[in-house]
């Protein structure tokens, strides 16, 4: 049990490391001072190594196996009705729980001063994996080609970065990037395993992949999309400004 | 604050036991495990969004500050390559990646090399992703043309990489390393005149996670 939780902290303190080792030196060599307020950082980044182990342990000791059977049992034909409705909410709940997309939309909401706050931008990038689960998952029962199905997502994300407002096509590719965490990953591929094997002539390999690239896709398609309809009811006047500055 | 995180774990819980209990109804598996778990989660990330203000993001912005004062590009561009390629190359997902690679490849890629390729290529797309945050160009250009690429060099790749390479764009953005460089490409963006902190400062993510998947299918070309 001890030797357990110090394995798991020696893991996740290894990801802070490099962090520390890089800046450290930069810091030294070349600025020639040290890390300003140390007595604020250093607990800052105890604090990012405790609290990660602790996600990710309570995520497994309960959770995960749960939600993994979920999945088994969904993407069974027994209850292959409900596989839609299951992706599409284990989506977005998982999404809205991602540690790395807290980070990014916190930033978000920091240096636009609220003019972007963080939940409702949280809660564009959640409903992108929610659909983009509830495609993939179609896909996979359909057995349609995967690369058709990214293609046309990515014509998507070319043509709304063409009327999306300026200000959020960066952060919108960036919530892309984030989806693939510590929390859905682990959930979607189960479920993509459990349809790939339950199918007959799926790949497990593939579909369990093909998910999380559908993952990553929409996030960009709903982001962008609601920028541009906040846009739009700002400028009709019959809404509050959304992620607007 | 404590109250803002359980509102974050709430969805996944209530998702959970309503398939569980009014789909399938069936009783919990392991009630005691799934709260004790919970309390654990609700603890853990709020010490994680208290640890990223208090330690990662005045990082990543004090790096930013003091390499927009000094004004030199070069060694801004090195720290940059730097902090992609360590902070990937460690990272214990890609570690699982990497040897599944292996086991499949029958030794054709090593370990090591599928880990030095994939820290490479986040290195690389830091490096570029500062570079236009400098120079203050529209991001859209980058990331799509770099998807074209990929579509091309998908195309010439062996059969046995593209899964792999696909695969290694999502392990390579950390938990630890997203705040990290969204601080300091924000960071960046906020010190240099001109640019904006929302339009410029966001983006490396979206490198970090496209530009590995090229290096990886153009090393597999070059191997196999």
């Amino acid at each position: 049990m001890l030797a357990q939780v110090v394995t798991g902290l020696i893991n996740t303190t290894m990801d802070v490391v490099p962090v520390v080792l890089v800046i450290g030196l930069f810091q030294l060599a070349y600025f020639r001072r040290g890390i300003e307020a140390p007595e604020r950082v250093f607990p800052g980044l105890m604090f990012v190594v405790i609290g990660l182990y602790m996600f990710v342990e309570g995520l497994s000791i309960g959770l995960f196996p749960m939600g993994e059977t979920l999945a088994a049992q969904f993407s069974s034909p027994e209850h292959i009705h409900w596989v839609y409705a299951f992706a599409f909410l284990l989506g977005y709940a998982t999404t809205m729980a991602e540690p790395a997309l807290i980070a990014v939309a916190m930033k978000a909401e920091e240096i636009t001063s609220g003019g972007i706050r963080q939940r409702p931008l949280r809660a564009a990038v959640a409903l992108g994996v929610a659909i983009g689960l509830a495609v993939g998952v179609f896909r996979i029962v359909r057995g349609d080609p995967l690369q058709w199905y990214i293609i046309a997502g990515y014509v998507a994300v070319m043509i709304q970065t063409r009327y999306a407002p300026r200000e959020i096509i960066a952060l919108a590719y960036d919530s892309g990037g984030v989806t693939t965490g510590t929390i859905t990953v682990p959930l979607v591929a189960a479920l993509g395993i459990g349809l790939a094997t339950n199918i007959p002539g799926r790949n497990p390999i593939i579909d369990g992949f093909g998910l999380i690239a559908f993952a990553s896709l929409f996030p960009m398609i709903t982001v962008m999309g609601y920028a541009t309809l906040a846009r739009y009811w700002a400028r009709r006047g019959t809404r509050p400004a959304g992620p607007q500055t | 604050m404590l109250f803002e995180v359980v509102r974050d774990i709430l969805p996944v819980v209530l998702v959970v036991t309503f398939f569980q209990l009014a789909i399938l109804r069936q009783p919990f598996p392991n009630l005691s495990g799934v709260l004790g778990g919970m309390v654990l989660v609700v603890i853990g990330l709020f010490l994680f969004t208290q640890g990223l203000r208090l330690g990662l993001f005045p990082l990543g912005e004090a790096m930013a500050f003091q390499f927009a004062r000094r004004g030199n590009v070069w060694w801004l561009l090195v720290f940059a390559f730097t902090i992609g390629y360590a902070t990937t190359v460690a990272e214990p997902s890609l570690l699982a990646v990497a040897n599944r690679a292996a086991q499949i490849s029958g030794g054709r890629l090593t370990q090591f090399a599928v880990r030095s390729v994939v820290a490479f290529g986040v290195g690389v797309a830091i490096t570029l992703g500062v570079m236009r945050i400098i120079l203050g160009h529209p991001i859209q250009y980058y990331i799509i043309g770099g998807y074209l690429l990929i579509v091309v060099v998908t195309h010439f790749a062996p059969q046995e990489i593209i899964g792999l390479a696909y695969d290694s764009g999502g392990v390579t953005t950390s938990t630890v390393t997203v705040p990290l460089i969204a601080a300091l490409g924000v960071g960046l963006a906020s010190s240099i005149k001109g640019r904006s902190p929302l339009i410029d400062g966001f983006g490396l993510i979206a490198f970090a996670s496209l530009v590995p998947i090229l290096t990886v299918m153009l090393y597999g070309i070059w191997v196999y």
